[in-house]
Formats: C-alpha cells, structure tokens, sequence
C-alpha cells in the first residue's frame, strides 16, 4: 500500500501501509491516537469531526487521506498554540458550554474558522458557520454566546 | 461565613425566586389522596430499580493514595481534596454537582478540589444515571459523606488543640479555633482518617443559608479536557495491540442468523476473524449476530460491506408505522379499550355539559440519536474482563457482560467513561454485551463501534402512541369530564417501557368524572425509555386537550389551568416525589407573569402555555411563537419556570433547561421514526434531522428554589415546550396540530 505524507498539528507525518481510501478521521483516531476529533454520521452531516484543511474548516469522515497528501490538517489537540488554549477554548470554559461534550471539538473547529474569517461575526454570521455542526445536547445558545465573547477577547488584544 | 462565589460567565437571564413554601407543607393534603401511587412515581424513569443508597464510610488509607476519610473523599497533605462522582456523566452535569453536594457539607475550598470519576463499587450505591434521579436519590447521602469527614477533620484539630470539638469551626478547607488559630485540611487528613467515622445521626447538616457553593455557577470539572479534544468518551479509549470489531444485527428485530459469508470476509485487508454470535440473556442484552474483527476501524467498516447473511426472519419484527396508524383508528372506532380508572359518571357530565370536544392525537416512534454511537471496549485477561463502556447502568452492564460470557460478575470489572449523550439508550448494555461476548473470542482488547446507520436501525425508540379523547365543562366552563382511551404498544405481552399512563397523571385526581381505557397493540420493535419517559409525548396531548377545553368554554388558559389544580396539596399524601398543586400554580403564575400573559400581541404571533409534572418536577412554559403565512413557525422566546427544590448549580440547571426546550423544540418539529416490516426508514442525520443552531430561540429560565428535597433537571424541563408551541399555533391560525411532528401538519420550524 502507498505512503501518505501530511502535516499535522505542525508536524510533519508519514504514514506507510495505508489504504488511501481510508478517511482521515480514523487515521487521526486508530492511527495516530487523536481522538479529539470524533466519528458522529460519517457523511458529513454532524460536524463532530471537523478539523481545518490548510485553514478550511473540513469534515474528516468524509475526506480520503489520500487526498491530503501534501496538505496542512490542524485538530482540536492542536487548536491552541503550544500549550496554550484558543481564545474560544478559553471562551468555552468559562461560559460553560459544554454538556455531554462529544460535539464540542467539531464545534470549535468551525466556529475558530470563522473567527479567521470574521472577526466580528452577527448571529447570522454564526448561524450560518455553524449550520453544519450539530449539537444533540443544545447546547447552541451557549455556542453563540461563546464565539461571541471570544471574538471580543481577540479583538480587545488587537489580534 | 464568607460567600466564595465562583460563577461562570454566562450572561444569561436567571431568576431564583425564593417564594414562601409553607402553604404546601405536608400533611395539607387534600382528604382521599392514597398512597398507592408511590411505587408507580418511583418507577417513573422506567428503571424498575429500587432507590436507594447506603454508604460504607469506615476509613482506609492504602499506600502512598492520599488518606481516604470515606468512599468520596481523599485528601492529600498538599491540601489538594480528590472527590469522586459516582454517578455516569452524560451530559446532565453530575460529574460536577454531585461533588458540588459533598464539597458544601465538607466546607472545602473548591479551587482544590479535583474530582474522578469513581469507580463501580457497591460503596457508591447505585451508579446510574436515568430518571433524573441522580441528585435526588443521592442527595443525603452525599451531604452525609462530606459532613462525617467534616467532623473527623474537626475531631482531629481538637485532639491536637486538646479542645472542644464544637468550639471550632471550619471555612474554604481549614478548621479555626477560638483564638483565630487554624490547620489546614491537608494538615489535619491523616490524623483524621484514623479516627472514627462519626454515625449519620450525630451529623450537623448545613443550613442552606449558610451554602457557599451549592447555589453557585460552577463550570464543568472536565470543560478543559472536552474543549482539549482529550481522550475522555468510551468512544475514546485506546489500549496497546487494541483490535476493532464490528457486528452486524439483523435489520429487523429478533432475525437469527443462518449462515454468512465468513470465509471470504477473513480473507479481506486488515480482517483478523469474523464469526457468529448467538442471542444470550434478554432482549436488550445479547442480541444475533456476525462481528468482524480487524486492525482498523476502517478495515472492519469496510468488510462489513461486503457481508452478507443470511437470516431467520421466522420471529423477526414486522412492525409497520403505517399498519399501526390503521389499526389504532380502527380500535379507536371500534371501542373502549381495558378500562383502567373509571371516577364519577363521565355518561352523565356529558349530558349535563357546557360544552363538549372530542379530539385524537397522535405522535411518533423518535429515535435517541446520542451522538456518540453505541460503543464498548473490553478485554478478556487472565480471567478477568475488562470493560470500557458508556453506559447510564454500568452496575447492569456487569450482568449483561455475565449473561453474554457466563462469566461470574465478580471477574468482570466496569470502568465508566464520559458519554457522549444518553438520553435514556444507555440504560440498555446490549453494546455492552456484544463487547463482552467479542472478547472472549479474541485474544486481545477489542473495540466494538456502532455506524451511525447502526445506531438508527437498532435503536430502541420512543415508543409512539395514539390518544383518543372526549372532554367536557359544565355550564360554569369549569373542567367536568374526561374520557380517554389510550392506544399504546406491547412487546412479547408487556406495555413498553414509557409507553404506559400513570394513574395519577394530571389531571386525572382533579376531574370529578374521569375515565381511561387502554389498548396495546403488538410491536416486534422493542421500545424504551426516552428522555422523560412518557411524559415526554403525553404532556403534549394532555395540554394540547386542556387548551382545546378552555377555548371550548370561552375561559382564559391560564385560568382554566390554575382552576383545574384547586387547593393546594400533594397528589400523593406525604410524597415529596408527587405532583402538588401549589408547587404547579406557582410555576403556572411565575412563568406567565414573566412572559407577560395576556399582553397584546404583533400580528401573526402568540402566547402559549404548558404545565407538566414529572421526574418530581414542576415546570411550566411560556412560549412567543410566529406562524406565517406559508406556515412557517417560528418561536421567538421561551420563558421557563421551573421548581425542582434547590437548584445545586445554576449554570447547570439553565442549561439542562436549554437543553431540554431545544431537544423538545427538535423532536416536535420534524423528527420520526417510521418503520416497515421491521424495518427502520432513517439511517442518519440526512434522513432525521435535528435542529441546527439556526433555530434556537431566547429561553429564559427562573427557578423557585423550594425547600423541597432536590431532583435532576435532565428530564421534567421538556415535556410542556410541544403543547405550549401547539397551543400559540392554535392561538395564531386556529389549526389545532393533532399529529406530530409538525412537518407531519405542514409547518415548517
């Protein structure tokens, strides 16, 4: 079986053996044990394993790794820089959002693509970015207040 | 006393009302409430387990462990306080407020508290989590295990002080002394844990007002791992040479397997074996099947295409959606059902009526839909097995595990995980049983994952249900008849699990003429509890019905509602756990106070109202909902009032209460499960489909701390969001929605 070359969280990643059909999602969770990024549908409905593709907010359960060879993935485990949590992380914790927590990882993927996108997102803005993430536990208030309260914090730091 | 306040963040509208309870203490029941009606509220949550805790607090130390003053509780000389949660957390927040609850009698500074998940040992009682039982059952039990290592870390700061222990007092994890002198817990633990555990009835509980940190927001203890994306969920765990596996069920319930394509799908990349297990135990446990096993999740996922078996459909189910819709209006038609209550002479009230409606209500099969799918490790060493599994009963797991493997219970050891989401499927182990099985096969540990498309075909759903109704007021529009013949499900002869009336379902002890009858029809699709089981469809017909009722006789709702709970009193004499009707007027008032009852209204938009009691709460909603001219409901605000006794964390509760209007909100919308010959229609989320973040309305939340015992929030907050929305559609359109979900009525949310 070929050989799948990638970066992941900043690192450089070689895979041997693998069947390059095989989604990324279960690369990241059998083979290399990042498990942040959770299996919900796997038809890209749910949003619980979304991890950015250079930047782009991406749904791993869909995404061959073979078609990521060559290309940047950054995970939940590697959301905040080095040590450090993301301002939406931070964000999370302190408005309580999570209740299972399960969705959580896929929610914040997407919602720090559109904080990159959008410093000063509505609720539309929200709405609409987070259209694809499902929460089965409701937790959707939360979120927005959330994303919100992060993108003040960035933007209050001049980022 | 110092207040330590730690809050969350959470800028959300949070009322708690602390409203004068007096008027509904026990004893002012109302004369001829029996107490017959116990046994069915306790086993409201479909458990059928008996409630109860008992403690072991004798005192150990082991090794290098910090000393252990009782099952909960260990602290270190660091003064760094290990609290354990015993019960399974699903999202409904106890892995943080049920140590919130030994904290507070413990008086520990909560910044060092660390809490773990305990494990299963009979020391914690019975570690569920259904029913919205977990602080209620646990309640004083957990008060008493941090009061007794209170007062042992007191007695040890005495002896050294060689004083009076009542001369002292403790504050934030430190006992002080007259003098202003003080020792910390950490200095005082292991002294402490060689002393006598004080017996329950020499405790001194706090008093409420003295609370520092029940009744104050606390985030979850694991937010950081969850936010971090750190192995927390059963879904999670990872062993060293772990295998994956997966089974294969017949899509319809109860087939057997007679023979599949084994030697070829051992043959395919990455499979390891594959071969056929027998059903053992019970329905929920061990089911038929074929498991796969392999290297990757991917591996087996993809040799799971390329199965094929073939099955015994002989006892398979054949249930229909389409039959039973049939069948239950031709029953309906036909009679009367098993008479079950028959009060007063609903003949007579009829003839002698104001007014007279007659309706019949119909809602479906749901699915639970937890987004982690169904799940288990296990591993089979040395004798012993290992079990890795989210379940809501990790102590039935165990059984399940024996029933599976016909191994003793004593050689299987459970370890509970975070679950992602429950709401009332992880009562059942059947994935448990499965895991268990597939490890006595398989020399290693083994990961057995459901597909989402699993997850939908081999659910045991909400069971649907049929209510045909006649109601009536007399000529002073007050509530006088009511006839209702309820048209449920069985399977292998018994009334599903939430699929039963209680007999003292509101309002039924408050109409003088009342009368309920009964008929099952068979399902080959097992049912079971969904959050707030029963209570999470019948509300909808019961208030939807008081509402058509009202209207009828040309009354005020809310009126009509509060009219029809009389005086205050228990339903049940003397039972904290039964619904009183004070308790219900109070959330009935504070809920349309705060919505504004009776405002005017933009065009095109109204109010709607709903009361419900359940899981030993009492709730009431307020809904503002908008229907356009194209059908398309919108509901702008929902305004909650709810008494579930003290209220442990605040942050918790609102969202347990979000959570609850979201999911009712989701489920009364657009979503079904429809079956065909056995089979299940919907395979994932493309085909039943949750509400997005889009939908959410404004939910506000105000709670009347009571001086009730506590119950859980999980449940009793979703029941009354349908009948309220349903009632604000009749109000805006006069369509009166008699099937669910509302796509079903052609509304759109």
């Amino acid at each position: 079986m070929p050989t799948v070359t990638f970066e992941i969280n900043g690192t450089r990643q070689v895979l041997a053996d693998v069947d390059p059909a095989t989604p990324l999602l279960w690369v990241l969770r059998d083979a290399l044990g990042l498990v942040g990024t959770k299996y919900g549908c796997g038809i890209a409905q749910c949003g619980a394993c979304t991890v950015h593709l250079n930047g782009e907010p991406a749904r791993a359960c869909s995404l061959p790794v073979a078609s990521v060879e060559g290309q940047s993935i950054t995970t939940i485990e590697g959301l905040g820089p080095r040590g450090e949590l993301h301002p939406l992380q931070e964000a999370w914790i302190a408005m309580d959002v999570p209740q299972c927590g399960y969705c959580q990882a896929g929610q914040l993927m997407s919602a720090a693509a559109l904080l990159k996108a959008n410093a000063r997102p509505t609720d539309e803005d929200i709405d609409r970015a987070m259209a694809g993430n499902l929460c089965r536990c409701g937790t959707y208030p939360r979120i927005r207040a959330a994303i919100h309260k992060a993108a003040e914090g960035v933007r209050g730091e001049g980022v | 006393m110092s207040r330590h306040v730690y809050t969350t963040e959470v800028d959300e509208p949070l009322v708690i009302d602390c409203l004068a309870r007096a008027q509904h203490a026990f004893g002012r029941s109302g004369a001829g409430m029996a107490r017959r009606t116990f046994l069915k509220l306790a086993g409201a949550s479909g458990l059928g387990l008996t409630l109860g805790f008992s403690l072991n607090l004798r005192a150990a130390t082991d090794g290098a462990e910090p000393p252990a003053l009782n099952a909960f509780i260990r602290i270190a000389p660091s003064g760094d306080i290990y609290i354990y949660a015993p019960n399974p957390e699903i999202g409904q927040g106890v892995k943080t407020s049920m140590p919130m609850i030994v904290a507070e009698e413990l008086d520990a500074d909560w910044q060092r508290v660390k809490i773990e998940q305990a494990p299963i040992d009979p020391r914690y009682g019975l570690q569920f989590s259904g029913g919205s039982r977990s602080i209620a059952v646990n309640w004083d039990a957990l008060r008493q295990a941090g009061a007794a290592a209170r007062a042992m870390l007191v007695a040890a700061a005495a002896n050294k002080w060689s004083t009076d222990p009542s001369t002292l007092r403790t504050d934030a994890s430190r006992v002080f002394n007259a003098r202003g002198e003080s020792l910390s817990y950490g200095e005082l633990a292991a002294a402490a844990a060689l002393l006598e555990v004080p017996g329950p009835s020499s405790l001194r509980l706090k008093q409420r007002e003295d609370y520092r940190i029940i009744g104050t927001a606390i985030p979850g203890v694991d937010n950081r791992a969850i936010v971090t994306g750190e192995p927390l969920f059963g879904i999670d765990q990872q062993l060293p040479g772990l295998l994956y596996a997966s089974y294969a069920r017949c899509p319809r319930f109860g087939g057997t397997v007679v023979s599949a394509n084994l030697d070829e799908i051992k043959r395919l990349p990455g499979v390891e074996d594959a071969f056929v297990l027998d059903a053992k135990g019970s329905h929920s446990d061990l089911v038929a099947g074929v498991a796969i096993i392999g290297a990757s999740t991917w591996a087996v996922m993809q040799a799971r295409k390329r199965l094929q078996v073939e099955w015994d459909t002989t006892h398979a189910s054949t249930a229909s959606w389409s039959r039973f819709n049939r069948e239950a209006q031709q029953v309906a038609d036909d009679g009367d059902g098993e008479v079950l209550i028959d009060n007063g002479d609903v003949g007579r009230a009829f003839d002698d009526a104001g007014s007279v409606v007659e309706s019949f209500y119909t809602y479906p099969f749901a699915a639970h839909a937890s987004l982690e799918p169904m799940n288990c490790t296990a591993w089979l060493k040395g004798g012993i097995l290992d079990i890795w599994a989210p379940s809501q009963t990790p102590q039935r797991g165990i059984a399940s595990a024996s029933a599976a493997t016909g191994l003793a219970a004593q050689n299987i050891r459970m370890h509970q995980t975070r679950i992602g989401g429950g709401f009332g499927r992880r009562l059942l182990n059947d994935y448990v049983a499965e895991a268990a099985a597939i490890a006595q096969r398989v020399s290693a540990p083994v990961k057995v994952q459901w597909t989402r498309e699993e997850d939908f075909a081999h659910d045991h759903f909400r069971p649907a249900g049929f209510h045909k109704l006649k109601g009536a007021t007399d000529k002073d529009g007050r509530l006088s008849a009511w006839q209702h013949h309820y048209i449920t499900l069985q399977f292998n002869g018994e009334i599903v699990s939430g699929g039963s009336l209680r007999e003292n379902e509101f309002p039924v002890l408050n109409v003088p003429n009342y009368r309920l009858t009964q008929t099952a029809l068979d399902t080959g699709t097992p049912c079971f509890a969904w959050r707030a089981p029963g209570a999470n469809s019948v509300a909808w017909v019961f208030q939807s019905f008081i509402h058509e009722l009202a209207l009828a006789a040309n009354r005020d709702h809310r009126d009509f509602l509060i009219e029809i709970m009389g005086e205050p009193r228990w339903f049940d004499a003397g039972n904290p756990n039964s619904l009183n009707t004070g308790r219900a007027v109070d959330v009935i008032k504070l809920a349309t106070e705060k919505a504004g009852w009776g405002r005017p209204m933009p065009h095109q938009r109204a109010l709607g109202l709903a009361f419900h009691f359940c899981h030993a709460g009492h709730v009431a909603h307020v809904v503002d909902v908008g229907v356009d001219d194209n059908n398309k409901v919108t509901v702008h605000k929902v305004v909650v009032a709810a008494d579930v006794g003290p209220v442990i964390n605040p942050s918790g509760a609102r969202a347990q209460i979000q959570g609850c209007v979201i999911d009712a909100l989701s489920t009364m919308a657009g979503l079904e499960i429809t079956l065909e010959n056995g089979v299940v229609e919907q395979s994932n989320f493309d085909s039943y489909r949750p509400l997005r973040i889009a939908a959410t309305p404004e939910i506000e939340a105000h709670f009347i701390a009571s001086e009730y015992p506590p119950t859980g929030l999980g449940e009793p907050g979703f029941p009354p969001l349908a009948p309220a929305v349903c009632n604000a559609i009749f109000e805006v359109t006069g369509r009166r929605v008699k099937t669910l979900p509302l796509s079903r009525e052609g509304f759109t949310v």
